[in-house]
């Protein structure tokens, strides 16, 4: 469990890093916090000729608030920063309730915002939070730099939309609407493991109770974090009641996802997760936007 | 002196303030110039030919000191020893396939060593493995236990034309006429599978042979320092007194490090030899799923005949099981299985057979338990399944069935690993399932909170079940203890060590014999130099068998001590006390230290009388005929969603047998780790194998152990039924812990779910439980 040879540079500045990648192209790679690349290094199923550190460069780590009600997080700062801040619980609350779901406060402590984004883990939660927000990432390359909307980030397995040479660094979260709720659930087998499923919720009521938008993200589904498009369609424009949030739940588990089977759950098994934690996540998000759910018909 | 001061009380362990502080010394923390570091090349394959093995480029790399595959062996290439022997019982059948150090021609599961490089270090070992080409002919792969006696299945040890390891009948009356007898038969199938032990250390092996002394010394985190030594003398061509093995503190061991020998426990010594240089091997993770021996499956299929009132009239049970690709521990596991199976039950007519099939997977040998949890699972869910249909609560069919004080000792006619038959020492079972069942509320829960939780749509279930586990066995250990001119006592044993607090326990006991603090008494163990006589820490048997040993050495140093300071303080020994460090004259100011007596006994000038030898120093042996019988009961509340079939564990109790208590802190602590594995095994462990003998989660990441927040707050307490088989009336309790977890989710789950579904299958998860629930509401 020692990583092949490699060479390791610690540049002091974005531009240098990107001077880097243009050199070393496809052989090297950015290291983070290193929890996820360098266990893979371990193992050998990564082989990077060059690793690049981000760890000394500057201006990766900012967490500021925007004058719109917005958060921009750099890419470095790390997970365990963005827990404990009072500035996301204020902001993202949905994101300060998910950090502690992302593996254990040891790895929390080096892993970094950016780089669970850019690892792209299917079975991540923050992905699945930055879809349910509509977030964005900026990127930097030889070309500049550019804003890149959370849907078409992520783009697969392991994949992102980040071209070769460029870089993320900064996520941008927008500003918290009127009447909106959020809550994130998930079953995992152990504390702190990757979540057979996970769901996170955001959803909008108008002032006249019903709901405007619902955003509901899943990870563990299938290649990458999705957005359960026929559970949105069973709730906005309705007055959220037990009924509609079962039958989101049932659209979720039943009709948007094609869950894959693995030693830990089912097929099947995931369907039913998807269908309750869809549900229940939706409930709390409701009573959070301030919305009664009424009893209705189920 | 009072009556055993230290015995029984929970004093602080000796080994704590090292431990704790990070000064322990571990294999990997011996540090010696000039270390080489070697890595080992393993089949990616589980079953195939080996057609060559090309190691030229590896012996070109910068760094890379030499590169060895079987063939450079030479005569030093053999067939490991049958460390365990069968038992001689009548009609056996065991075939004997012992490992190799390297493969050669053949390989039998992933992960067997193929070369080995040594380089300066482990970095450039590792990049070197990635030189050697290596060409295998893949061959079928048998990997299921009944697909592996098919007669069209592929043979693992050609030579052997079969893949039967072992097959073995035990019986006692006569099951069948019983049978006729019954007025319920209950008879189903079971399968109980197994994992890893999963020590926080893996293991290691640091050899450094120093050719101007002629002297080879070992650090080696194995169970058995004493044996592997003398294999090592015996192998190389050494004497004994010129091979030194040190097993400093193991971080965990729990079974799989009492192999001999490991291929990298027989090479790199070896190694060193030739390259006269010190030489080491640290076993990582990854290597430690297929390199380190585990535990598996078995397949039962048994049946238990009862009387209308639920009484016992036989047990029969045919099973299956995994010995993976070599089977060096002869049948101790499956035996173990056969064995304890029956239970603290009256069982007059029992048979058993069991088949042990080779297939190509890591060997099997015994991990904390050591296939006695299949047994009890067995045994408690067919006495659950006979209560159900009889109408009998399931705590009142065991009691109804447990054997009483007047029945022990208790000859159950079948012989145990040890080759002595089964019979049990002692035992009290009753009050043990009462305090269990008292302590966990069993008819409130089952009147009143389980009824009001359902309610309320909770999910709520009881489990209760007990065992017994054979502990204590022999062959022997020894001790020395001697008393030294600083007053301070050395005690050496030869047992070895895996941090159950032997350097405690043994000193609480010859604290008690001394006069002394328990602090006062030194324990060397696991150095070969120390002691030279032992077997090993294995089979739950340190305190019984190492322990009786420095209670009868402590003894005849007492005896010493007396008969000096008789001499010294103008006393009769009767007179004398031991108390304090001193020994005083009862009554009086008159005394005189422990130091002072030890130089007193060693003196530089005038004469040791004849017959009597120098020093306050005595070594004792202690060799039981045969081994304890301690017992317990487990009893736990779930809930589980019933939605998402999560499961938390809200109350956990433990009433225990293991005689007389010699820590109650350490024995809970065994408890409590045992249960921790039980936990693991019963619902979070599993060795998911592909059709082609791949294993597929060959890492923490999807090797699920239980952690912290799955293990819940334990409430133990004991019940003390002393063994009449040594002097201190211990039983052994290392793996009692671990071993009824299974049986106690079984019925706890079962009963949360009501009835939907009937489990006959360990391990369990949540993802498991939603399909059996599924199964059976397609079935109904
Ligand atoms: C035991 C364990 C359990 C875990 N459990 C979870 C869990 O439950 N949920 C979860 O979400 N995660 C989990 N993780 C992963 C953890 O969150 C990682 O920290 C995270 O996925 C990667 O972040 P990092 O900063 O460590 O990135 P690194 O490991 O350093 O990098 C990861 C990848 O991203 C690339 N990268 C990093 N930064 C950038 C950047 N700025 N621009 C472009 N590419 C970049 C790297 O080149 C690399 O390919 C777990 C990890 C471990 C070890």
């Amino acid at each position: 469990m020692k990583p092949a040879p490699f060479e390791y540079r610690r540049p002091e500045t974005v531009e240098e890093v990107i001077h880097l990648l243009a050199e070393y192209g496809d052989e090297a790679k950015l290291l983070a916090g290193g929890q996820s690349l360098i266990p893979t290094m371990n193992f050998r199923l990564a082989q990077p000729a060059m690793l690049i550190d981000l760890n000394t460069v500057e201006g990766l780590d900012g967490l500021d608030a925007g004058d719109d009600g917005s958060l921009r997080m750099g890419a470095m700062v790390r997970q365990a920063m963005a827990e404990k801040s009072a500035l996301v619980a204020e902001r993202v609350p949905l994101l300060a309730e998910t950090l502690p779901y992302v593996a254990h406060a040891q790895i929390r402590n080096r892993g970094t915002i950016g780089g669970n984004l850019a690892h792209a883990d299917p079975r991540s939660e923050l992905p699945a939070v930055m879809l349910a927000l509509a977030a964005s990432v900026t990127v930097r390359g030889p070309d500049g730099e550019r804003s890149i909307g959370a849907r078409d980030f992520f783009a697969g397995f392991f994949e992102t939309a980040l071209e070769e040479g460029e870089l993320l660094t900064e996520v941008v979260l927008p500003p918290a609407v009127e009447g909106g709720g959020q809550a994130f659930l998930e079953v995992s087998r152990r504390l702190g493991d990757y979540a057979m499923v996970g769901v996170a919720a955001s959803v909008v009521c108008d002032g006249a109770g019903r709901c405007d938008q619902a955003s509901i993200a899943l990870l563990s589904v299938g290649s990458r974090p999705m957005l359960a498009e026929r559970a949105s369609a069973c709730l906005v424009g309705e007055r959220p009641s037990r009924a509609t949030v079962v039958a989101a739940g049932h659209a979720a588990g039943n009709q948007d996802i094609d869950p894959p089977a693995d030693m830990h759950a089912s097929v099947a098994y995931r369907r039913r997760l998807a269908t309750v934690l869809v549900r229940r996540a939706l409930t709390t998000a409701f009573e959070r936007a301030g919305c009664v759910i009424g009893e209705g018909a189920s | 002196m009072g009556a055993h001061p230290h015995v029984g009380a929970g004093v602080l362990r000796n080994e704590d303030p090292q431990l704790l502080t990070g000064r322990a010394i571990f294999v990997d923390d011996v540090h010696l110039a000039g270390t080489l570091h070697a890595a080992f090349l393993r089949s990616d394959f589980a079953h195939g030919r080996l057609l060559s093995v090309d190691t030229s480029a590896a012996k070109r790399r910068e760094g890379v000191i030499a590169v060895y595959t079987a063939e450079d062996l030479g005569d030093y290439w053999c067939h490991g020893p049958l460390l365990v022997p069968p038992p001689p019982i009548a009609g056996l059948t065991f075939n004997t396939a012992t490992l190799v150090p390297l493969a050669r021609d053949r390989v039998v599961h992933v992960g067997e060593p193929i070369a080995v490089v040594v380089a300066e270090s482990r970095y450039i070992a590792e990049d070197a493995l990635e030189d050697i080409v290596v060409d295998i002919e893949p061959l079928p792969v048998v990997v299921g236990l009944e697909e592996a006696l098919a007669p069209d299945s592929p043979v693992i040890h050609e030579a052997l034309g079969t893949n039967v390891a072992a097959h073995v009948v035990q019986q006692k009356g006569d099951y069948e006429a019983a049978r006729g007898d019954a007025h319920t038969v209950v008879s189903r199938k079971f399968s109980y599978d197994r994992g890893v032990a999963g020590a926080i250390e893996n293991r290691g092996i640091l050899a450094d042979w120093n050719a101007r002394n002629e002297e080879l010394t070992v650090w080696d985190t194995t169970q058995a320092p004493i044996p592997i030594r003398n294999g090592l003398a015996e192998r190389l061509g050494l004497l004994q007194s010129q091979v030194r093995v040190v097993a400093p503190f193991l971080g965990g061991g729990f079974g799989p490090k009492m192999m001999m020998f490991y291929p990298e426990e027989l090479l790199i010594p070896w190694i060193s030899m030739r390259l006269e240089r010190p030489v080491k091997w640290i076993e990582d993770r990854a290597e430690s799923f297929f390199a380190t021996t585990n535990e598996r499956l078995q397949l039962h299929e048994a049946e238990l005949a009862v009387d209308s009132e639920g009484r016992i009239l036989g047990v029969k049970d045919v099973f299956l099981h995994d010995s993976g690709a070599y089977d060096p521990y002869g049948i101790t596991v499956p035996i173990n299985t056969q064995c304890t199976l029956l239970g603290p039950y009256r069982v007059p007519n029992y048979y058993s057979e069991f088949t042990a099939v080779f297939t190509n997977k890591t060997i099997v040998t015994p991990v904390r338990g050591a296939g006695r949890q299949h047994g009890v699972f067995v045994m408690e869910r067919l006495l659950d399944f006979a209560a159900k249909e009889l109408g009998i609560d399931r705590v009142e069919i065991r009691k109804r069935n447990f054997l009483t004080p007047d029945e022990f000792p208790h000859d159950h006619e079948i012989l145990f690993q040890d080759s002595a038959p089964l019979v049990y020492d002692s035992g009290d079972y009753l009050p043990a399932m009462e305090k269990a069942a008292e302590m966990i509320g069993y008819r409130k829960f089952l009147d009143e909170e389980q009824p009001k939780a359902r309610a309320e749509g909770r999910r709520l279930g009881l489990g209760i079940v007990s065992y017994v586990e054979g502990t204590g066995i022999g062959p022997y250990e020894g001790a020395r203890v001697s008393v030294e001119p600083s007053g301070k006592v050395q005690l050496a044993t030869g047992v070895g060590t895996q941090g159950q607090g032997h350097f405690t326990t043994f000193a609480q006991i010859v604290a008690d014999q001394l006069g002394v603090d328990v602090t006062d008494v030194h324990v060397v163990t696991g150095d070969t130099r120390e002691f030279s006589w032992g077997t090993g820490t294995f089979a739950s048997r340190g305190i019984v068998v190492a322990g009786s040993a420095c209670h009868e050495a402590a003894i005849v140093v007492r005896k010493r001590i007396l008969s000096v300071a008789s001499e010294a303080l103008e006393a009769a020994e009767d007179d004398l006390e031991l108390a304090d460090g001193v020994v005083r004259v009862k009554g009086s100011d008159l005394s005189i230290s422990l130091g002072e007596l030890a130089v007193r006994a060693n003196p530089l000038r005038g004469a040791v009388a004849a017959g009597a030898e120098p020093g306050l120093e005595a070594t004792s042996y202690f060799g039981p005929a045969r081994g304890t019988t301690a017992s317990g009961v487990h009893a736990m509340i779930v809930e589980i969603d019933p939605e998402t079939l999560e499961v938390s564990i809200q109350r956990y109790v433990v009433v225990h047998d293991c005689g007389r208590l010699v820590n109650p802190v350490i024995v809970d602590g065994q408890i409590h780790g045992g249960v921790a594995h039980g936990i693991g095994n019963a619902f979070f462990e599993e060795l998911v194998y592909d059709d082609q003998g791949q294993l597929l989660n060959a890492s923490f990441m999807d090797y699920l152990l239980p952690t912290a927040t799955d293990v819940p707050h334990m409430e133990v307490a004991h019940v003390e039924t002393p063994s009449p088989l040594n002097p201190l009336g211990v039983k052994g309790v290392g793996e009692a812990g671990a071993i009824p977890v299974g049986a106690l989710y079984a019925q706890a789950l079962e009963d949360a779910l009501q009835g939907a579904v009937e489990i006959r299958e360990i391990p369990l998860s949540p993802g498991r439980l939603f399909d059996l629930v599924q199964d059976a509401e397609a079935d109904s």
